[in-house]
């Protein structure tokens, strides 16, 4: 990057502020401040009816109590089932990258054109494909009954797992892409000489390739883990009663329900246990680039 | 690039001659484990590309009753009148048009920010680097109902602007970072050349710069189109009265799914498959050249 710090002295020193500027505000305007306005209404009381809400703010910390009290079987089923497919996701997806890297020769930009179709067709559309695939007496249900995985009267549809599998599916590209980007950068010359060192390969994947794909990882499982822990469709298209998460609370008490302040503080709530998920695992991982 | 060539196969798992002689019995599990490697990365492909094949097949369905998910009978009846459905023709059109606003607008500001990331220095730089990832964090709930709030707050009624606006504001990061990977290794000493001939910084940046990042650009274009058609939670929340595609999807869930969601879903895959097929051809062609 030498090349650019030189190139870069030619320019006027405000222009890079300048051609931030419009997208930075754009951001701050509906990311930064709808963020601040979810924290006031967390802490409101609506005085008005149901139909005609009236939100006033008085720091009504009792909201987080109430959202942590009467929903935390639903929050900790978000983070399970989101772990958990994270986790299946991971597994399926760095075979498929590495693959894909290394070993694809000319049919690279095709397998890497067969990953992101899926996101040509419609999230729910998917979904309810799933729902057609799952089904009691569909082909998934069938073939796993006679390989005895699951009992003769066994479903999947309507069951956590059903809701886990859609998880997994819809999310799995977003896990492929980056630890494909970052298997693909890394300079074949470093794979040679661990070679030329007499590693075996197996040595030389664990002590060359592994780690310094690790950034690649890192990003996929946090573009998977969190649009995981908060996505209610597939718990709700896939799922049952028994299924809900705490996407489907929020998304009933803020658009059903109209009960505000009790969405607002589980939104929070939500990005808040995120938040130090996050930390902690980069802390973890000891990587800070995340693209 | 050119490491390629430093490799014979590029094959990890497996033997490299020329590098060094692994033992025999090491060889025959490099082949298995190539073997392996490869059956899992097309059996997941395979199970990216089955729900996919669902959709197409179940567009030729003649469904008993109003919901098309169990299979009956093959029939052309949907096919033949794809657009029986006004409202879903209307809400397909709303989403083509949401796109198409929204990518525009996200593909400038986004593109800006990329351009001044990677080609220049400044104060503050990694922070800004850091404000484009964070909306990435957040789960898609939260981005819909932190808006909402907004616009509650500020009055406004929800519908076609609301969703553009919650539209752009998740593009944007995927854009900037989109241009920003294509644009990384590139030459950039073209534009040093550019200036030394005399050309003005304006005239280089449309010039050379512009011609350089394009591919990116469209990348990032195709990528924010796809995302905001396929957008449901966010705009779920900010919507209004306004239908898109995936609106109309999941309100026809509980009234009935006719045959003719799965046809405009194929239709808009098999143009997908064709701009891939064009792009790539066309990047093929070029590196002939």
């Amino acid at each position: 990057m030498a090349g650019s710090a030189a190139s870069g002295r030619k320019r006027s020193k405000i222009a890079p502020y300048l051609m931030c500027l419009p997208a930075l505000a754009y951001l701050f305007i509906f990311f930064v401040i709808p963020l601040f306005t979810l924290l006031k209404t967390s802490l409101s009381v609506n005085t008005g009816s149901v139909f005609l809400p009236k939100l006033e703010f008085q720091w009504q910390w009792s909201n987080y109590h109430s959202a942590f009290n009467d929903y935390s079987s639903q929050i900790t089923r978000s983070f399970v089932y989101a772990g958990i497919a994270t986790l299946i996701s991971l597994a399926l997806a760095y075979p498929l990258a590495y693959y894909i890297a290394f070993k694809a020769g000319r049919a690279k930009n095709f397998m890497l054109g067969l990953v992101i179709l899926p996101f040509f067709v419609t999230f729910l559309v998917r979904t309810l494909a799933w729902k057609t695939l799952l089904s009691d007496d569909g082909a998934v249900v069938h073939f796993l009954t006679t390989i005895h995985l699951i009992p003769g009267e066994g479903r999947i549809l309507s069951t956590s797992w059903g809701v886990i599998n859609g998880l997994v599916y819809n999310f799995l590209p977003f896990m492929v892409l980056p630890i494909y980007v970052s298997l693909e950068k890394i300079d074949l010359r470093l794979i040679e000489a661990a070679r030329d060192l007499y590693s075996s390969s197996r040595r030389a994947f664990l002590k060359v390739v592994l780690p310094l794909s690790l950034p690649g990882v890192f990003a996929g499982t946090l573009l998977t883990f969190i649009p995981a822990s908060g996505d209610f469709i597939n718990a709700e298209y896939l799922g049952s009663t028994q299924t809900t998460v705490i996407g489907t609370v929020i998304e009933k008490q803020f658009l059903v329900v109209k009960d505000y302040p009790t969405a607002a503080a589980l939104s929070f709530v939500l990005m808040a246990i995120i938040l130090v998920m996050v930390l902690t695992y980069s802390r973890v991982l000891g990587t800070e680039d995340l693209v | 690039m050119t490491m390629a060539g430093a490799i014979p196969e590029a094959d990890f798992f497996g033997e490299t001659p020329a590098l060094s002689e692994p033992p025999k019995e090491k060889k025959q599990r490099g082949r298995i484990g190539d073997w392996v490697l490869r059956l899992v990365a097309w059996w997941v492909l395979f199970y990216l590309f089955v729900p996919l094949v669902v959709i197409v097949v179940f567009s030729f369905n003649a469904p008993v009753g109003k919901f098309n998910l169990t299979w009956h009978h093959f029939s052309l009846e949907a096919w033949s009148d794809p657009f029986k459905y006004p409202q879903l023709t209307d809400a397909l059109k709303t989403s083509l048009q949401v796109a198409a606003i929204s990518t525009v607008i996200a593909v400038v500001l986004g593109t800006f920010v990329a351009i001044a990331l990677v080609r220049t220095r400044f104060r503050g730089q990694e922070g800004v680097n850091l404000f484009l990832v964070i909306p990435l964090t957040a789960p898609e709930v939260v981005l819909g109902s932190s808006l909402l709030t907004l616009f509650l707050g500020l009055h406004w009624s929800t519908g076609l602007t609301t969703i553009i606006i919650a539209h752009v504001m998740f593009q944007i990061s995927f854009v900037a970072l989109t241009v920003k990977a294509r644009v990384r290794g590139f030459d950039w000493t073209l534009e040093d050349a550019s200036m030394d001939l005399g050309a003005n910084p304006t005239r280089t940046f449309f010039k050379v710069t512009l011609p350089l990042i394009v591919p990116g650009i469209i990348a990032a274009a195709m990528l924010s189109f796809a995302l905001s058609l396929d957008d449901f939670i966010i705009t779920y929340f900010n919507s209004g009265s306004t239908v898109t595609y995936p609106l109309y999807v999941n309100s026809a869930v509980k009234a009935g799914l006719p045959p003719q969601i799965d046809v405009l879903a194929t239709m808009i895959l098999i143009a997908s498959i064709a701009l891939l097929a064009i792009g790539t051809l066309y990047r093929r062609r070029r590196a002939e050249v």
